[in-house]
């Protein structure tokens, strides 16, 4: 299934390279992207398995699972915090990223490979390592942790303090520790090819906006992983070696009182937050920009403002590091910096606002041809404008007083983080699926599983605003004696429902891909979508070196479609200007 | 659309020129020439600084904030300062900062007489040209030492600080003392590494391009590291 090197080409070398090293040790950016790819396939359905069993959990809380048994509340909240990490890091951060953007992003400029390919192999397989770390929680003494994704001190400092925190909780700092080193070896490989590696013509200004949001996403992460390295390093010494960074005094642990004294709670939600914030923008910001490059290819129009669409893209990159107070509206912290936090957080809606319109005014008298990269990518911006309409209420105070830790919170990031990045993914995968692998992933059940998820995406999180504006926590394994909770089982029960049908239309998607992958229809034209950036004027799959000995000129702008007076509808970036209108 | 119609307008550029893809595949035809590999390196070092930079944000900022809210008192509802400013081994680390900046020096002799070398490499094939020998003085293996004997100087300050009853966790002041110069110390050591990976492509007569590109990338962690340590002890010494 990984990108087999034509035979014919004169820079392929297939005899020297054996299989460990063309496959496996690989540091071809393809063969990685295609790496991180299936890495975060594997993690999605891990995590998707957790979340079915807290959904079946939260609705028959006393069933005896096959093959789990009853799942107690320290193996709910081990659920939990597994299922956050395992999505946010394993698949949220590794597909868009390093998956995407590592087999895209050299062939968009032109490249023949990324800057440091050894580091770049080296990123991999340090990923790789922290995802078996964080897997091997699950199988130590006392289990996988249960104390979140966020990991909140003083539980997650104190060894004792729950049965997941011993040897698991430290299992999930190092898996952390190693995806912070990974991500940072990531980041300076994307940065430095970009500002590096262009092709001749390929200025800035004529990045396809996919280029710019892996580049912003490079920055975002290379600034923010290190502040979570640095909480890391700070909770395992609190853990560990007896310091006190985190841990306040006077706590009572099982009837012994604990010898810290003195470290601040507060701290490490800062410190988080200062990751985590823009860690959703890590997320998100690739999928916008796969999302421009689809929508203007699939309405043969330009993209609506380019120029505006990479200042929004800065800007949210920007404001991302200066918001993370909003998640700690609760902590405690004083009204007047809860202001500042709100306001700044509001502002951010201004740039999302613009890619919103300009999607739409992309779209906006186009030439829409519905296929299966488009389907998902309007169902991206459907979910983006869902989850993300619910941000500025959650960014007030006073409206998050009553709404933080709710399921309104749950409802609100897994729309806009969750749902909308992985329609961006499937509308990546099935854009670039040919480019890949020479062959189309099929169009009816590409439309069925794109139906099913959309529909059973909204069934499953638009309910959950309900719940949380009635009051029902999240985090909790069992709430069923609350008597002004019971009215809302009927609620949890559709949304279980919704979600196994959901769970299981991904089936399709996963049989979709494999069948696809050996049986899908055959693609030798290297540009079956009519697009124009660089990628497909070379072959499917690429050669080794990308373009085969051709070293690409770039004379235009990514978004030449539909231009007056030109003799197609699309002019490629490498066209000589001389099939341009003496017009333009 | 078919694959004929892709053009270029200029002459075909060989991929050896410039667009080789990094190390890629070790020694070889494919490599980009040196210059363009050294600037590339030197791009990605500088990005590279920035995590670094970022990871002693995080620790200063704690470090402030620490210093001035103190614990919490539930029973008075009050912050306590409980800040106890750490007596710093000064002769020791006033040493070590010395030899630190010695060392800075001495890399940047090593850098410059690699990269006098490589100028005046190509003059040794013309034929009726004599090149000097150039006395070629160990500067890299000096810088080496020097940097070992400030870890181990490093090593004496904890100690030190330990028999002034500065544990790493005997208070909000020490932790943060022990983290600051442990956390810059694992990086020196990486820089110590890279400067021995560097050695070992001069010993093994590696062309003066790679080498020149080693020496170059590490004297520039080495110097940031040297003004790291400078950031750390005034830190540490101003607002203790």
């Amino acid at each position: 299934m990984i990108s087999n090197p034509r035979p014919d080409s004169p820079t392929t070398n297939a005899a020297r390279t054996s299989f460990w090293r063309r496959y496996v040790f690989s540091t071809d950016h393809k063969v990685i992207g295609l790496q991180y790819i299936a890495l975060a396939l594997v993690a999605v359905f891990v995590g998707m398995a957790l979340s079915l069993l807290m959904r079946i959990h939260l609705i028959l809380p006393g069933a005896i699972l096959p093959l789990f048994g009853e799942i107690k509340p320290e193996q709910y909240l081990a659920l939990m915090t597994m299922h956050g990490t395992i999505m946010v890091f394993f698949v949220l951060t590794t597909a868009p990223q390093s998956g995407f953007g590592n087999y895209i992003l050299p062939l968009q400029i032109g490249a023949p490979d990324m800057a440091f390919p050894r580091l770049n192999m080296a990123s991999f397989w340090t990923t790789f390592l922290a995802f078996l770390v964080l897997l091997a929680a699950f199988f130590v003494t006392g289990g996988a942790p249960g104390v979140g994704w966020t990991a909140y001190p003083p539980l997650s400092a104190i060894i004792g303090a729950a049965p997941g925190n011993g040897l698991g909780m430290d299992l999930w700092i190092a898996s952390i520790a190693l995806f912070c080193a990974g991500s940072l070896m990531g980041a300076i490989n994307f940065i430095t090819t970009v500002l590096d590696m262009r092709a001749r013509g390929m200025t800035m200004m004529r990045l396809p906006l996919t280029v710019w949001g892996w580049l912003t996403t490079a920055a975002i992460a290379l600034l923010a992983f290190g502040v979570l390295l640095a909480a890391g390093i700070l909770l395992l010494f609190d853990r560990r070696l007896g310091t006190s960074f985190f841990v306040p005094g006077g706590l009572v642990i099982s009837g012994e009182p604990n010898p810290h004294s003195g470290g601040s709670p507060i701290l490490w939600q800062h410190l988080f937050w200062f990751f985590g914030h823009p860690e959703v923008y890590i997320a998100i910001l690739p999928i916008m920009g796969i999302a421009s490059q689809i929508i203007s290819t699939f309405s043969r129009k330009p993209i609506f403002g380019y120029k505006a669409m990479v200042s929004a893209l800065l800007a949210i990159g920007f404001l991302g590091f200066i918001v993370w107070g909003h998640h700690m509206f609760m902590s405690g912290m004083s009204p007047y910096s809860a202001f500042v936090f709100s306001l700044l957080t509001m502002v951010i809606g201004v740039p999302s606002a613009i890619k919103t319109f300009n999607w739409i005014g992309t779209m906006w008298g186009g030439k829409l041809r519905l296929e299966p990269p488009m389907l998902y990518a309007i169902g991206f911006v459907s979910f983006f404008v869902s989850g993300g309409v619910t941000g500025p209420i959650l960014a007030q105070p006073a409206m998050d007083t009553h709404l933080h830790d709710t399921a309104f919170v749950v409802g609100h990031f897994h729309i806009i983080m969750g749902v909308a990045t992985v329609f961006g993914m499937f509308a990546a995968l099935t854009f670039w699926f040919p480019k890949m692998f020479g062959r189309h992933m099929s169009g009816s059940l590409s439309r069925l599983h794109f139906w099913i998820t959309f529909i059973g995406a909204y069934c499953i999180f638009m309910p959950m605003h309900w719940l949380g504006m009635a009051g029902e926590p999240r985090r909790y394994s069992q709430l069923t004696e609350l008597d002004y909770l019971k009215p809302l089982m009927g609620i949890q029960q559709f949304i279980t429902i919704a979600a196994a049908v959901t769970i299981a239309a991904q089936f399709i998607f996963l049989f979709n891909l494999l069948w696809s992958l050996w049986r899908g229809k055959k693609e030798t034209n290297p540009n079956p979508w009519k697009c124009t950036t660089l990628e497909w004027t070379t072959s499917n799959p690429p050669p080794h070196d990308n373009f085969g000995g051709i070293v690409p000129v770039v004379h235009h702008g990514p978004y030449e479609y539909s231009v007056p007076g030109a003799t197609k509808d699309f002019v490629m970036q490498t066209e000589p200007v001389t099939t341009m209108p003496a017009s333009n | 659309m078919p694959r004929s119609s892709y053009t270029t307008d200029g002459p075909t550029v060989p991929p050896d020129l410039g667009y080789g893809g990094g190390d890629n595949s070790g020694d070889g035809p494919n490599l980009p020439n040196y210059r363009e590999r050294l600037r590339r390196c030197r791009v990605g070092l500088v990005v590279g600084l920035a995590p670094i930079v970022m990871l002693f944000v995080a620790f200063t900022s704690a470090y402030l904030i620490r210093q001035n809210t103190g614990q919490w008192d539930p029973h008075s509802s009050a912050y306590i300062n409980d800040w106890v400013p750490v007596r710093l081994p000064m002769l020791l680390l006033g040493v070590n900062t010395l030899i630190l900046l010695l060392s800075s020096v001495s890399m940047e002799l090593a850098r410059r007489q690699v990269m006098r070398e490589s100028l005046l490499a190509p003059l040794a094939n013309i034929p009726g040209i004599k090149t000097d020998e150039v006395t070629s003085f160990p500067w890299l293996s000096v810088t080496a030492i020097l940097g070992i004997a400030f870890l181990a100087g490093q090593y004496l300050a904890w100690q030190a600080l330990a028999a002034r009853g500065f544990y790493l966790a005997s208070g909000p002041s020490s932790q943060f003392v022990y983290i600051l110069t442990g956390a810059h110390a694992v990086h020196l050591l990486g820089g110590v590494i890279a400067l021995l990976f560097a050695l070992r492509a001069a010993w093994s007569h590696q062309p003066i391009p790679s080498r020149r590109i080693a020496v170059d990338i590490s004297a520039w962690y080495w110097h940031f590291m040297g003004v790291l340590w400078v950031y750390i002890f005034a830190l540490l010494y101003f607002l203790k």
